[in-house]
């Protein structure tokens, strides 16, 4: 048998049939639903008298939209009447259709990304889609995980399957032992920088090398969540025993038999020695430091230790008037006026540790007219509570929020001020994205906090 | 599905820029509608108005930038518009190709495209042509500021033709060019093959019976 990626095999096993205009049929084991991308596909199933194929495949919950400030008046608390309208939107398709959401005042709501690992929704080997582009962050788990349109969304529903062609299969292969004080985040980063916003468009990416293996699962979830920000729909890291000690016992995932049964599948999956990558990049964890991004796209990123580069580029030195910086500056002369710890890329326990330990009996700086951390979901908090971490930030001056995407892209209050520059845990640092003519610098949970100390940027590995 | 015409002809407007995203596109206020329609208005909002935007906001009182293409009024009636490289990267909002087909677009030309967007184009009739880097270069360098240019589609046999500089054959997905020039309905279309979607479930309940988690 030839030998086959584990992209390869994941696709085998949902390939469904080939229509004859050419495309193919891909089956879909769970769906993601959330409020922004799906009221116009609900809507679309109405129009044609359609209904959801196959219900127990779907799990939603409202993140965009949702308040972080305060959930004592639940749904009625959401000021803004649009966003109010699309989270009861929400609420009323999934009581017409039956589908299962942990609603805004369910403990277990928090941001899809988050929530789906969380409760061992997130399997290895499935095929996972959601109107998200970081649906690429379950690919941690050895899983195909897509963001899909809001017409793919309504397919999905419909069918179960998605239209598609199958793509490209790219490596990315980082070996060496990671620096402390580096995190999944600058390897992320890093990659971007290195083949660009759209080096992997067309491709699912398989990240491997001993650098991948030694993350925790939580950062192969950043790592993967990120992904798409380098162009591919997909990214993925080979289950294994961290993977599979992280789903068992998970509320949604499969119990007794069944989880030896699925275990011994989940095993199959890893790509095959000498199986083909259509194209392979091969990096040296030496050569990442921590990361922080400069410009309007997640490729204009440096390390910590470097400076704005030079450049002639019309679409660069219009980024950098955006951002109200000058090619030559070094990174750590760059002051902040918020901090924003949170996002389907960082808001993990794991990162909200990592944060906490750099804050613990500091005070942030006076410069910094915010500082707010998001816990990723309901439980995420509950437990960072349990430890003892919200005491932590609130005494170093953060403020301790509820869950949801919040300023990673602004769709709720938590929004930038004109012209404010933040150092951001999330993933993208478009114009505008976290507030009108606001600025993103995207970092690590850890280097985000000890900017909050400084009010700029300084490197972790100094500590 | 929208249907398209085989060929056509329209006038281009050219955006210089790469790496557009679709933030920029419709910026994040406006994906509360839960409708597809009236998001032309907010195409591009940030980069068209002096003013921020939101939802409902009426547009003939704001105040244009005078710097952006898209506010000449000589490509007022454009309804090709040209990019860069990777345009459409970045979030899956298909209130993105909404907002470009509200506004009038019905063919987007660059030298490549954001996986998702891409996709997003076609579902709703819109066709988005990648063509080599080259020619994509002559095209800005005649592109004029006062008099728009005319490029021809011909989308059954997969050419474009720009003035009299060059033509060029693009490649496009078999299924794609079919629901654009029939105007397919897809989900439709899938349901046809309800069958072997029946077939699939049932072995995935002898083989893998956790994934059906009822």
């Amino acid at each position: 048998m030839a030998k086959r990626t584990l992209y390869d095999k994941i696709w085998d096993d949902h390939f469904v049939t080939s229509r004859d205009d050419g495309s193919d049929l891909m089956y879909v084991d769970r769906h993601l639903v959330h409020e922004v991308t799906s009221p116009q596909a609900f809507e679309g199933l109405r129009e044609n008298n359609l209904k959801p194929r196959r219900v127990s495949s779907i799990l939603a919950t409202p993140d965009h939209n949702v308040p972080t400030t305060s959930r004592d008046n639940n749904v009625d608390g959401i000021e803004d009447s649009t966003s109010k309208l699309q989270v009861m939107t929400l609420d009323e398709n999934c009581n017409e259709f039956g589908i299962n959401q942990f609603r805004l005042d369910d403990m277990r709501q928090g941001i899809v990304h988050v929530i789906g690992p969380e409760q061992g929704l997130t399997l290895p080997g499935m095929t996972i889609v959601c109107g998200d582009s970081h649906t690429s962050t379950h690919g941690a788990f050895g899983s195909l995980a897509m963001g899909i349109g809001t017409s793919e969304v309504e397919h999905v529903l419909a069918t179960q399957c998605l239209v598609t062609k199958k793509q490209k299969n790219m490596l990315i292969n980082i070996e060496g032992a990671i620096e402390n004080g580096v995190t999944a985040k600058d390897i992320t980063m890093f990659i971007i920088g290195k083949i660009g916003t759209a080096g992997g468009t067309g491709h699912v990416i398989e990240y491997s090398g001993d650098a991948i293996r030694s993350l925790s699962m939580e950062g192969r979830m950043t790592l993967c969540n990120m992904a798409i920000e380098a162009g591919a729909r997909a990214g993925m890291v080979a289950p294994d025993e961290k993977t599979f000690a992280y789903v068992k016992n998970r509320p949604m995932a499969p119990k007794g038999d069944l989880f030896d049964k699925a275990l011994k599948y989940w095993k199959s999956l890893p790509s095959d020695e000498g199986a083909k990558f259509d194209e392979i990049f091969n990096f040296k964890s030496e050569d990442i430091l921590p990361q922080v991004t400069w410009g309007t796209s997640p490729e204009m990123v440096v390390s910590i230790e470097d400076e704005i580069p030079h450049t002639s580029d019309k679409n660069v030195l219009s980024a950098l008037n955006y951002m109200g910086l000058k090619p030559g500056t070094k990174i750590k002369e760059i002051e902040l006026d918020q901090i924003f710890i949170g996002s389907c890329t960082n808001s993990r326990i794991e990162d909200l540790r990592a944060a906490s330990e750099i804050l613990k009996d500091n005070k942030i700086s006076k410069r910094i007219k915010k500082a707010i951390v998001v816990p990723g979901s309901g439980l995420v908090k509950k437990q960072a509570e349990e430890e003892g971490l919200d005491k932590i930030f609130i005494e170093a001056g953060f403020e301790w929020r509820d869950a949801g995407c919040s300023m990673c892209l602004g769709m709720n209050p938590d929004q930038l001020n004109q012209l404010e520059r933040c150092a951001s845990t999330s993933n993208r640092n478009f114009e505008g994205r976290q507030g009108y003519k606001g600025r993103t610098h995207l970092v690590s949970p850890a280097m985000a906090a000890l900017a909050s100390l400084e009010g700029k940027f300084s490197d972790i590995r100094d500590l | 599905m929208a249907q398209i015409s085989n060929t056509y002809s329209g006038k281009i407007v050219c955006l210089d820029k790469a790496n557009v995203d679709t933030d920029q596109i419709i910026p994040k206020q406006f994906l509360k509608s839960i409708k597809k329609t009236g998001l032309g208005p907010f195409l591009f909002d940030s980069w068209r108005y002096e003013d921020e935007g939101y939802l409902g906001k009426e547009a003939s009182k704001r105040k244009l930038k005078n710097d952006f293409v898209l506010n000449n009024k000589a490509f007022s009636d454009a309804n090709i518009l040209v990019a860069k490289e990777n345009f459409g990267c970045g979030s899956s909002r298909e209130h993105a190709v909404w907002a470009l087909k509200d506004f009038g677009i019905t063919t987007i030309i660059a030298s490549s495209f954001g996986d998702i967007f891409f996709n997003n184009c076609f579902k709703n009739g819109i066709l988005a042509i990648q063509i080599s880097k080259s020619n994509l270069d002559k095209i800005f360098s005649k592109q004029s500021v006062t008099k728009p240019l005319e490029i021809s589609v011909d989308l059954v046999n997969q050419k474009i033709f720009y003035e009299k500089l060059f033509e060029e054959n693009f490649e496009i997905d078999p299924y794609r060019k079919k629901c654009l020039i029939e105007g397919l309905d897809e989900i439709g279309y899938s349901l046809k093959y309800e069958n072997e979607i029946n077939k699939y479930e049932q072995k995935l309940r002898k083989e893998r019976s956790w994934v059906i988690n009822e």
